[in-house]
């Protein structure tokens, strides 16, 4: 295959931002999952953990707690406001100002009807939830001092309620308040869950879980189990198992179990410690089989119990999801330029001549001015025309680069653009790999894709569809596929469509004949290597080689892969990671042992692997130490043998 | 090291009228070690028993006969051979009585020796240099006999090697003050003739050795300037070039033996083995000018191992057979055992001392001494001012000479402060061994006489060791000049174990006398309580610090009774604690010996009393503690064995390449 030259990039600073509040639908498998600065990502968790919907933050709206209700997703926040979002747009779908200050915390009854949030004057807020949107129903009785965290009891007629220094609790039906349990020196109840046997837990600032007796109001067992904070709970659903997230980084679970074998009584013993984050927890979920943490650390981190899972397969591995699954980094491949993109600017940079060891940057700095976050955004190959779509908007701009300035070219409204991107796209072939609209369909897959004067691809959620781009009519839908679709290329010549799922299956299409290619067909028939099967990142990007059409380049978060359709496929027994093995053999012997999956895995922390036009590789790194350095101090550090 | 040990008297001597010659003609080997076959220089032929120190048979030729060459003993046909009167060849077995009934050929030329090696044939080299196997010589005797020396040639040695079944005999001539070396190779017969590099005019060597190993024949020679020579000659590239010139033959220094006033005149110079070399005639380098001594060198060290005083007169001959040295000397001829033990440095020098750098030499001076602590700073030698000055070496000799055997304490120290402040210290070396071993032997003879800080000022200059003057040490011992014996023990690199435990013993049984005093004022901190006094403790440092092999101090550790041993392992049980408690413990002013030093010293002490000390009830205490280091230290070394391969990893963990912000690289995908 030959040597390649490298640019190895690393000046990207993407730093996602610290993780709020999450929220678990056992239904749908879906971890919902908020960031400091608003962002809203949705897992699925069904699917290899796939990051299949990202809804950008705003400046401004810092999110304190999420709350599914049915297939709906709640949240609320320090500015007051609860927020109801439109999952098929991904967008806000309407936000309800709560008239309480800023709201700490938010949660349902098990019916489904009534939403409450806990608010900063210290009243409970009660909201009817209705088809279309949510309606005040009443306040509980006010308190001093703010409301942090709210449990219903499972039969929905009790709340507990923790706040400053104490636990009240509520008859929903009646908003009285019943019983407190007075703390002995300030504290902050950070969270509290109700049980269904009107067992109270609460973790507090004090480090302390407590475990009370709902309907006495009494103090059954205290574990302490961190000097600092224990700062969120999360109880599975059989509420046998319960696990506190700190301020040290660990998680600590507690068990609903006899504590001597021949002991009858069944009591909350603390059982393991998991230790996966430096920073604080600041959201858990407790799914049937795993640990979902995440906190100022950045990352998501899947623990699976291996009581609950089969040992030493996929699905006991753990999991860190550290960057994104998708996209950040658009590559012009004629003029050699990246575009980054970071929640609230774009930065464009030329990589450097042969020789140079200096990143050469040309800059420019685009600001949102709406304060809302950037969804996507591309560059056109030859670099002049840039493209980006917020929640509300798409925008075009014109860079020229002699002396650099940036021109406003056109401005959409979601409706308008179809009309507008296709105009754009017919004069300068312009590739918007970004999110487009139309009145009745959602385009929200980061690889949509607008080809030439031809086509546009849309995919939603499992299905891809084919658009023809100038009058939008329908070309064609390839057949559904189980898993989601992470990465899609159209082959500039050939037009053969480069599918990659979340559990690692590549398609190819042929968007002429409309149906799988040979290619595609030999390698569902032979089927992938187990190693390909079993990585644990997904594809974020395809591309092709200018020179050589056989060549499909991908890439995921450890490796990149060039697939040579020309060769044979590897087959089960065969070496997949092999490079190293035809390193050591001579140059004859090469060819015989060599396959079509030529991967690569000498960078790390992949953000974007493209070819340019004079044939070398960009390679776009952002390792994580890097960014673990610009997290602030954690408050427990491990030291040696302590 | 080698030793000599107690010898004893193989036979009385009958010497010549001139007092130079022994006697005796020549000694050979018998039929195995313990029997040798005396040859006198007169008429008679003596077989020895040597362990019964008593003659088995004896043979005499007629009145008005001598025997020119020392019997030989053929052990293939048990016979002897001798010959009498040059030219007579007499063959006899162990059975016959009278000599003259047995067997005798007349040959047509002059004999000079017969030689036979165990299991070899004898061979006849002729005065005039030409060589017979006897077989052969018999069947005809009358046959000619060629010339292969020069005229005025004569020979002056010779001897028979037998080197990878080759037989060879080699002999040496003089001619004109030239010496030459004949290698002659039998079967086939090759001659090859070397020219010996010429000493100063008018010497010519006074004893030769050779011996064979690694395919090389070693001849060792010994001038009467006290040089010895060793030239080595490469036994195949013999042969060729049958009498052709002379070729030069290469030669090293071994030894520049001391010779004292004049030149040697009988001595010889005999190879033991690789390293040592067995020296007669000549004078031992600290005991004055007289020449009656046996002395073993080693060579590869230049240290005198093992010396011997010989009474009576030397005749310079020397014979060695299987570990003993025969020595005419007087009216006897002696028999002594020696050993040569495989000689390395470190049994050279003993134990290793710990590795002095230049900066920790400077620092001694901050050691505190014996003096130090007794009379403060004003006993401390000066340094002596080094400007240089050239003065013959000659001159300086005769003078201190002179002052040194008969001036009052005063003058001496005088003398020997003027001397050494005057010249460079390097060029006076030999001066300053002589110096000292003067000032020994005037110290031990005259009980009035000492200078201490004399003899400290010549240990200061570091050249002396303790085989220059061997008395030294023991002088100070006798004097109770600890601060003496301190420089001793710091400066000489080779004394001898059994002084180190001389000075051992001495040291800790003084300071028991004074001890008492000493605890009081020592300064140590209360916990762990140092057993001894801090004096104590400088000079057994001292001896810690000195570098010693085992199997020759072992012996010398049994003489110390049980109180001492006692006081000394709790004295090395201190220091081990303290040492391991503290991370760095060079930071002490005293000179303190590693922790190996004293684990080995605890071994050593162990190991020569156990006995003593499982009877003895005080030392349980200290039994136990002891075998919980040895139980300590097992641990550790098992605890590091574990970590060995993970530090091992560390090592090979490469460097992870800084990438930087942006960088281009070149990868190559096959």
């Amino acid at each position: 295959m030959g040597e390649f030259k490298v640019h190895r990039v690393r000046f990207f600073d993407y730093m996602p931002s610290a993780i709020r509040a999450m929220a678990f639908n056992s239904h749908t498998e879906r971890l919902a999952l908020v960031r400091a600065d608003g962002a809203l990502e949705i897992f699925n968790f069904a699917d290899h953990y796939f990051q299949e919907k990202v809804i950008p933050g705003q400046d401004g709206r810092a999110v304190e707690a999420l709350c599914w209700v049915g297939q709906r997703l709640f949240s609320a926040g320090l500015n007051g406001e609860i927020t109801e979002y439109d999952l098929e747009n991904l967008r806000p779908r309407y936000t309800v100002e709560a008239y309480g200050g800023p709201i700490w915390t938010i949660g349902s009854n098990k019916q489904g009807t009534l939403l409450m949030v806990g608010c900063e004057d210290g009243t409970v807020k009660m909201f009817e939830i209705l088809k279309e949107r949510i309606q005040f129903q009443r306040n509980l009785e006010r308190q001093k001092g703010r409301i942090v965290s709210l449990s219903w009891h499972p039969s929905g007629t009790l709340i507990a309620a923790g706040m400053m220094d104490m636990i009240r609790i509520f008859n929903a039906e009646t908003g009285k308040e019943m019983q407190h349990d007075p703390e002995s020196r300030e504290v902050v109840v950070w969270s509290v869950a109700f049980l269904s046997d009107y067992t109270i837990i609460s973790g507090d600032s004090a480090g302390k879980v407590q475990i009370w007796d709902g309907l006495t109001g009494t103090l059954v067992r205290t574990h302490l189990v961190t000097k600092w904070d224990v700062l969120c709970l999360s109880v599975s659903q059989d509420e046998s198992s319960l696990i506190a997230g700190t301020s040290e980084g660990t998680v600590v679970q507690f068990q609903f179990i006899s504590s001597t074998v021949d002991q009858q009584e069944e009591e909350w013993v603390r059982t393991r410690t998991f230790k996966n984050h430096s920073h604080d927890v600041r959201a858990l979920a407790h799914t049937e089989t795993a640990v979902v943490s995440g906190g100022m650390d950045t990352q998501l981190v899947v623990r699976p119990l291996l009581d609950k899972v089969e040992k030493n397969t996929q699905e006991s591995a753990m999991r860190k999801i550290a960057l994104p699954h998708r996209s950040l980094v658009c590559c012009a491949k004629k003029a050699g330029l990246l575009l980054f993109q970071f929640p609230d600017h774009l930065e464009v940079w030329r990589v450097g001549e042969s020789d140079g060891h200096g990143e050469e940057n040309t800059h420019t700095h685009t600001h949102t001015h709406t304060h809302t976050h950037y969804a996507y955004s591309a560059l056109s190959p030859c670099g002049e025309w840039l493209a980006y779509s917020t929640v509300s908007s798409v925008r075009l701009y014109r860079l020229q680069y002699n002396n650099i300035s940036i021109t406003k070219v056109g401005c959409s409204t979601l409706t308008l653009l179809p009309l507008f991107s296709v105009s754009v796209i017919v004069h300068t072939a312009l590739f918007i790999n970004t999110i487009k609209c139309m009145s009745e369909l959602a385009l929200f897959f980061s690889s949509s894709y607008f080809q030439l004067d031809k086509l546009s691809i849309v995919a939603i959620e499992t299905t891809v569809t084919i658009y023809g781009s100038v009058c939008l009519q329908l070309h064609c839908t390839v057949p559904i596929y189980s898993s989601c679709p992470t990465a899609i290329a159209i082959h500039p010549t050939t037009s053969h469509l480069v599918v990659v799922h979340a559990d690692q299956q590549i398609f190819e299409y042929s968007l002429v004949q409309k149906e799988y290619t040979e290619w595609s067909r030999k390698l569902q028939k032979q089927g992938l290597h187990s190693l390909w099967l079993e990585r644990d990142t997904p594809v974020t990007h395809v591309t092709f080689s200018l020179k050589n059409p056989a060549h499909i380049i991908l890439h995921d978060m450890f490796m990149f892969c060039i697939i040579d359709q020309s060769l044979p496929l590897p087959e089960s027994k065969t070496l997949l990671y092999n490079q190293m093995t035809l390193r050591s053999l001579p140059e004859q012997e090469r060819i015989r042992h060599s396959h079509a999956f030529k991967i690569c895995k000498n960078f790390k922390h992949v953000m974007c692997v493209s070819l340019l036009e004079d044939h070398s590789l960009v390679v776009v790194e952002r390792p994580l130490l890097d960014m673990m350095s610009q997290l602030p101090a954690p408050v427990r550090q491990k030291k040696f043998a302590t | 090291m080698a030793a000599l040990y107690e010898g004893y008297t193989l036979c009385g001597l009958v010497p010549g009228q001139t007092l130079t010659n022994s006697g005796i003609q020549g000694i050979e080997a018998e039929r195995d070690s313990d029997h040798v076959v005396v040859t006198d220089s007169t008429r008679s032929v003596t077989l020895y028993k040597v362990s019964d120190q008593k003659p088995l048979s004896s043979w005499t030729v007629k009145q008005g006969q001598t025997l020119t060459c020392p019997a030989v003993y053929n052990s293939q046909t048990e016979e002897y051979v001798v010959v009498s009167d040059n030219k007579v060849i007499r063959i006899w077995k162990d059975e016959d009585i009278l000599l003259d009934k047995a067997f005798k050929a007349t040959v047509s030329s002059d004999v000079w020796r017969v030689h036979c090696l165990p299991g070899g044939e004898p061979v006849v080299l002729f005065q005039r240099g030409a060589v017979r196997l006897l077989d052969s010589l018999l069947s005809a005797p009358q046959q000619p006999i060629e010339e292969v020396l020069a005229q005025e040639e004569a020979i002056r040695w010779s001897t028979n090697i037998v080197a990878d079944s080759q037989q060879f005999v080699i002999f040496t001539t003089e001619q004109k003050g030239d010496s030459f070396l004949y290698l002659h190779r039998l079967n086939p017969n090759t001659l090859q003739r070397y020219r010996l590099e010429r000493e100063e005019p008018g010497l010519s060597p006074l004893s030769f050795s050779a011996s064979y190993r690694d395919k090389h024949i070693c001849l060792l020679y010994l001038y009467p300037n006290g040089h010895v020579y060793q030239s080595v000659v490469s036994v195949r590239g013999l042969g060729g070039d049958e009498g052709a010139q002379a070729l030069p033959l290469p030669r090293s220094l071994l030894l520049g033996l001391p010779v004292g006033e004049g030149l040697l005149e009988a001595a010889s110079a005999q190879l033991l083995d690789e390293a040592h070399v067995a020296v007669v005639g000549v004078p031992h380098p600290s005991a004055g000018a007289g020449k009656d001594f046996l002395c073993i060198w080693n060579t590869n060290f230049q240290t005198l191992q093992a010396g011997k005083e010989m009474a009576g007169k030397i005749y310079g001959q020397l014979w060695t057979f299987s570990n003993k040295l025969f020595i005419p000397h007087g009216k006897t001829l002696s028999v002594i055992p020696y050993e040569c033990p495989k000689s390395s440095l470190a049994s050279a020098l003993g134990k290793l001392k710990q590795a002095k750098t230049e900066g920790e030499l400077k620092q001694m001076s901050c050691v505190p001494s014996w003096n130090n602590i007794l009379h403060g700073d004003k006993a401390q030698p000066s340094r002596p001012a080094e400007t240089r000055k050239t003065v013959s070496n000659f001159i300086k000799t005769k003078y201190l000479n002179f002052s040194v055997q008969t001036a009052p304490v005063e003058e001496v120290q005088r003398e020997v402060e003027g001397l050494l402040s005057r010249a460079d210290i390097q060029d006076l070396q030999p001066l300053v061994g002589q110096l000292a071993s003067m000032l020994v032997s005037r110290s031990l003879a005259d009980p009035a006489f000492y200078t201490p800080s004399t003899l400290a000022q010549l240990v200061h200059t570091q050249s002396l060791c303790h085989s220059v003057c061997p008395d030294l040490v023991l002088l100070a011992l006798e004097r109770r000049d600890f601060f003496l014996c301190q420089l001793c023990l710091q400066f000489f690199p080779d004394i001898p174990e059994a002084v180190t435990c001389a000075c051992l013993k001495a040291f800790i049984r003084v300071v028991i006398k004074t001890g008492e005093e000493d605890k009081e004022k020592s300064s140590t901190p209360p916990e762990p309580i140092c057993p001894v006094g801090l004096h104590k403790a400088v000079l057994l440092n001292e001896v810690l610090l000195t570098a010693y092999s085992d199997t020759f101090l072992l012996p010398h550790l049994k003489d110390l009774s049980s109180q001492h041993v006692v006081l000394f392992l709790q004295y090395l049980q201190f220091l081990y604690l303290k040492y391991s408690q503290d991370a760095s413990p060079q930071m002490h002013g005293l000179r303190s010996p590693s922790l190996t030093q004293i684990m080995d010293w605890v071994c050593m002490v162990l190991d020569a009393h156990f006995t003593v000390l499982v009877m003895t009830p005080e030392a349980k205490g200290l039994l136990v503690n002891l075998h919980s280091f040895v139980k300590s230290q097992v641990r550790l070394v098992s605890e590091l064995g574990k970590i060995e391969g993970s530090l091992q990893e560390l090592n090979k963990m490469k460097v992870k390449k800084d990438v930087g912000q942006y960088s281009i690289e070149i990868i190559e995908l096959f």
